[in-house]
């Protein structure tokens, strides 16, 4: 998966959790700040991702993913292994 | 000082006839059945039949609240935003006209939000612990049906769950005009909300011989006061009403559909499930309630009754009626509107609180379908098809019983 990849579907994820259009969710996007998603929401975007991706998201490992690019290089790191 | 008179200015509902109070009438007047096979869902059960809501609330709600509701709780959204429009207090809040600390909610479930639990416990079971939705809890708490429709109108006075298994939601209706008795709020939205048609409840309802077990045509099967009736049919769905100080409500020139008049909540101490064979404890209910509203019994004009169809209840009802009003009973002009909708559990007496107002507001009771061979044992005068009220100021009685033996009674009366 390239990086746009993860990203859309990513998006996909973040639309069908919280509503969000998935065009906002962009790389330099703030999930808090920027998309609003509150701590439950991103808690369900993590499980879904961790399904979608087949990685595991620690939760100590969440704080650290603000943005939608965190989030994205996260999954593309871990992928693999 | 003279008493806060309570009076019912907003009806919302969703539930097995439609979507909202019109097509719910509607219904109502047509004689519409809202049971049919449950297909898949039921399938491998002793039962097979139920009375799902005719609109899915998924259909009606934003996808995002939506998903984060149990399905209870929007039934109880859908039908406390139709009420709040109903009564013009969304435009009088928009213009800051109502105060939400003075505003208050009762709404209540049977058995809350059992679909999220289930549904939980088959992720936690094959899929693994992680898969557990983290917004689980608030899902399925007993309170998030009133939780939910506070957050969404703004209610900031007391938020109330009574739970009386189903009676609870004739008991939202007693507890919210209590509120605005007591002075604690000047608006309250009462309602009961239920959404138990899952194998699980319906298997546990059809093992203790609740169900009917009745396998021909589905829309015959809920037939209260009938002597084929063998049982009640699990509807789904929630009633909402606003209630408000007649104070409060004329103020704004607000539109008054009925006044409540009273209330009586009692206990059987019987048994857990079964009702007292004689009635005497929602005899005393219904006593209470009239003593309450200081009417005479002879001003009670219609009886939405509990009846569920089920042999042992409709009978009690019968004699519970006799008991308390006497000779007058048998002029009553009497309907279970559950032989249309089934049994809506803790939403039961809300739908049929919104029953009862609009048979007021109408002067018109819906009927009971079904009823083929009325039982002798039930010696009152069912409705089988839409009956005119009498004119001038008269009342009319909504019933709810409960297992654990709980009876309450609501008496509303014609406004004027």
């Amino acid at each position: 998966m390239s990086t746009e990849e993860i990203r859309a579907a990513l998006a996909d994820i973040v639309n069908e959790v919280a509503g969000i259009p998935a065009d906002d969710v962009q790389l330099d996007k703030s999930f808090s700040d920027d998309l609003d998603v509150d701590s439950l929401s991103m808690v369900e975007v993590v499980v879904e991702a961790e399904e979608k991706f087949g990685v595991t998201i620690p939760d100590d490992e969440v704080k650290n993913l603000k943005t939608v690019g965190d989030a994205v290089a996260f999954i593309e790191r871990n992928r693999a292994a | 000082m003279s008493r806060t008179r309570v009076v019912v200015t907003g009806l919302g509902t969703t539930n097995p006839l439609g979507g909202d109070v019109a097509s719910t009438w509607e219904g109502f007047l047509a004689g519409r059945s809202g049971v049919r096979q449950l297909g898949e869902l039921a399938e491998g059960l002793p039962v097979t039949i139920g009375a799902p809501v005719a609109v899915d609330p998924a259909e009606v709600l934003d996808r995002v609240v939506a998903r984060r509701l149990d399905r209870s709780s929007q039934f109880a959204l859908v039908a406390a935003l139709e009420a709040w429009a109903d009564s013009g207090l969304d435009v009088a809040m928009e213009a800051g006209n109502v105060d939400g600390d003075r505003f208050g909610v009762a709404f209540a479930s049977g058995i809350g939000g059992v679909n999220t639990l289930l549904s939980n416990y088959d992720a936690l079971r094959d899929k693994g612990v992680r898969r557990v939705s983290p917004i689980a809890v608030p899902m399925l708490m007993a309170n998030a049906p009133a939780a939910t429709v506070s957050l969404k109108l703004g209610a900031r006075g007391p938020v109330n769950t009574p739970v009386s298994a189903c009676a609870s939601g004739n008991e939202a209706i007693s507890l919210a005009a209590d509120q605005i008795r007591l002075g604690r709020v000047d608006v309250a939205i009462a309602g009961g909300t239920e959404a138990a048609i899952h194998p699980l409840p319906m298997a546990a309802f059809a093992n203790m011989m609740a169900l009917s077990k009745n396998q021909g045509d589905p829309t015959t099967v809920s037939r209260p006061f009938d002597l084929a009736r063998d049982g009640f049919v699990l509807g789904e769905g929630a009633g909402a009403l606003v209630l408000e100080s007649l104070e409060h409500a004329q103020a704004r020139g607000a539109r008054i559909y009925a006044e409540v008049l009273g209330t009586g909540i009692t206990a059987d101490a019987h048994d857990i499930a079964q009702p007292d064979p004689a009635g005497r404890g929602g005899a005393r209910a219904i006593r209470l309630a009239i003593q309450d509203a200081d009417i005479s019994p002879a001003n009670i004009a219609h009886v939405n009754a509990h009846a569920t169809s089920t042999p042992q209840g409709d009978v009690a009802e019968s004699l519970m009626l006799h008991a308390v009003i006497g000779a007058h009973a048998s002029d009553l002009v009497v309907t279970s509107t559950k032989s249309m909708t089934g049994h809506l559990l803790g939403g039961a007496g809300a739908l049929e609180g919104v029953a009862t107002v609009l048979a007021l507001h109408h002067r018109l009771s819906p009927p009971t379908i079904n009823l083929d061979n009325q039982d002798p044992k039930v010696e009152l005068d069912i409705a089988t098809k839409p009956t005119d009220l009498p004119l001038g100021d008269i009342a009319a009685l909504n019933n709810s019983f409960g297992f654990g033996g709980a009876n309450v009674a609501v008496l509303f009366g014609t406004f004027s």
